[in-house]
């Protein structure tokens, strides 16, 4: 069930990744950019299993 | 204008990909630093928990077992287990275990030592804790580098944690994060978490090698009452009693006893009494490091112990324990738990002559003041390749 649980859970990270590099790359805000790519770092921390 | 959105984002994206290479980097090998043991003469043989209980094998948690014996032995007498890094994030124990592993020798009996009892705990640093990644012991020949750890198991290695931990077998109910803690999931669970494993595997390597005695080391903040102290299991009540009187006797420092509270479900000192033989204690030293109140939470803070909020804490009447402008150093640390260990040994040895168990080779706590903990630690560049180990 865990395992199971997990790789939901991954899946779901890396859909939250994909939406904010697609998000960062529609925006026409530099505020805005700064804002996705800062979020992005933990997501991609984690789905690469570092932290 | 297109063209600068175009450039702005080129620049956004190089900028992202270096901060996130630099912090991946920095994880990644604060994930994987390996630490050397240089194994003494008296190490006769290293073996690995998923040799008890095959379950764990390829785990992160097959610890490492370190055998101390004296196959010359005229008396066969009793085994012992020592347990450091049960919780990571104190080194105290962790150091204590290196110093006995690169030192030691045992004249009766066996010891068996766990250097990283938890290995998957001493990967990651407290989430939101601002913890260093690791410390470094100064040593006659160099440093030698530590990871620093947490409290309980990486999440990369046991996830998700459930609404609330029901510990196995009691059924008692837990905070949900301690499923992660080893020091919650004794006697451990064949087919649980890798932290229920990991106990199982333990538990099962204290009764299929008849181990008499099991001292887990451990550090405590000083606004948690249970400090400075040997907590025993009732069956080692005389024992821990004894062995208190004769620290303060002998060495340069006082040990309190406190008994384990049969409510308190998971814990080393009451789940391996009640599920195995053994005698189980746990020592406690003092750890500035962990407290709440701390201030800046750095490598100076972890290995000497001085915290002016902490210390103001303590004016205040919040500490169940001392702290002055001297702190707690690592040294003062490792020492109590060296001396601790060596007279629970001399003591359980009068007490029991038929299972004694002899140490010898161990420092004594005002020696490790005297010439500090690096002192004893080997220099892995000068040790013969077969016998330098990594955690």
């Amino acid at each position: 069930m865990s395992t199971l649980i997990t790789i939901l859970y991954y899946l779901m990270v890396g859909y939250f990744a994909a939406c904010f590099i697609w998000n960062f790359r529609k925006s026409r805000n530099w505020q805005q950019e700064v804002l996705y790519l800062l979020v992005l770092l933990p997501f991609l921390l984690r789905l690469f299993r570092l932290k | 204008m297109k063209d600068a959105i175009q450039l702005r984002k080129l620049i956004l994206t190089a900028g992202f990909i270096l901060l996130f290479l630099l912090s991946g980097l920095d994880f990644y090998h604060s994930r994987h630093l390996k630490e050397p043991v240089v194994v003494g003469e008296g190490i006769a043989e290293v073996k690995r928990l998923s040799d008890y209980f095959p379950g764990i094998k390829g785990s992160i948690n097959d610890a490492q077992v370190y055998l101390l014996r004296n196959d010359q032995a005229e008396v066969e007498g009793g085994s012992a287990l020592i347990l450091g890094g049960s919780h990571a994030e104190e080194p105290a124990g962790r150091l204590a275990t290196w110093v006995i592993v690169e030192n030691a020798k045992v004249t009766a009996g066996r010891v068996f030592v766990i250097l990283t009892a938890n290995p998957s705990a001493s990967t990651a640093t407290r989430l939101g804790g601002a913890y260093p990644p690791d410390y470094t012991i100064e040593t006659p020949w160099g440093e030698r580098k530590f990871r620093q750890g947490d409290r309980w198991s990486n999440p990369l290695d046991q996830w998700p944690d459930p609404e609330v931990y029901i510990h196995y077998p009691s059924r008692q109910q837990l905070a949900y994060m301690d499923i992660r803690n080893q020091n919650r999931t004794w006697p451990g669970r064949r087919s649980g978490t890798m932290t229920e494993q990991t106990c199982y595997a333990m538990t099962q390597m204290i009764i299929k090698e008849k181990i008499d005695l099991v001292i887990d080391l451990h550090e405590a903040e000083l606004q948690y009452p249970v400090i400075s102290t040997i907590v025993a299991h009732p069956k080692g009540e005389d024992l821990a009693a004894l062995a208190s009187m004769m620290i303060s006797a002998e060495e340069d420092f006082d040990i309190g006893v406190e008994y384990s509270p049969e409510a308190l479900r998971g814990l080393s000192h009451r789940e391996i009494g009640d599920h195995t033989p053994a005698i189980p204690l746990l020592l406690e030293t003092p750890e500035p490091f962990l407290d709440a109140t701390r201030g800046r939470t750095d490598r100076e803070l972890l290995l000497t112990g001085k915290d002016d909020f902490v210390m103001k804490a303590g004016k205040h009447g919040l500490l169940f324990e001392k702290l002055d402008e001297s702190g707690w150093p690592i040294d003062v640390r490792v020492g109590r738990h060296l001396s601790s260990l060596i007279q629970i040994f001399r003591v359980w040895t009068e007490l029991y002559p038929e299972r004694q168990i002899k140490i010898e080779n161990v420092p004594h706590y005002s020696e490790v003041i005297a010439t500090g903990t690096g002192f004893y630690l080997k220099d892995p560049s000068k040790a013969p390749a077969e016998r330098i180990f990594y955690e």
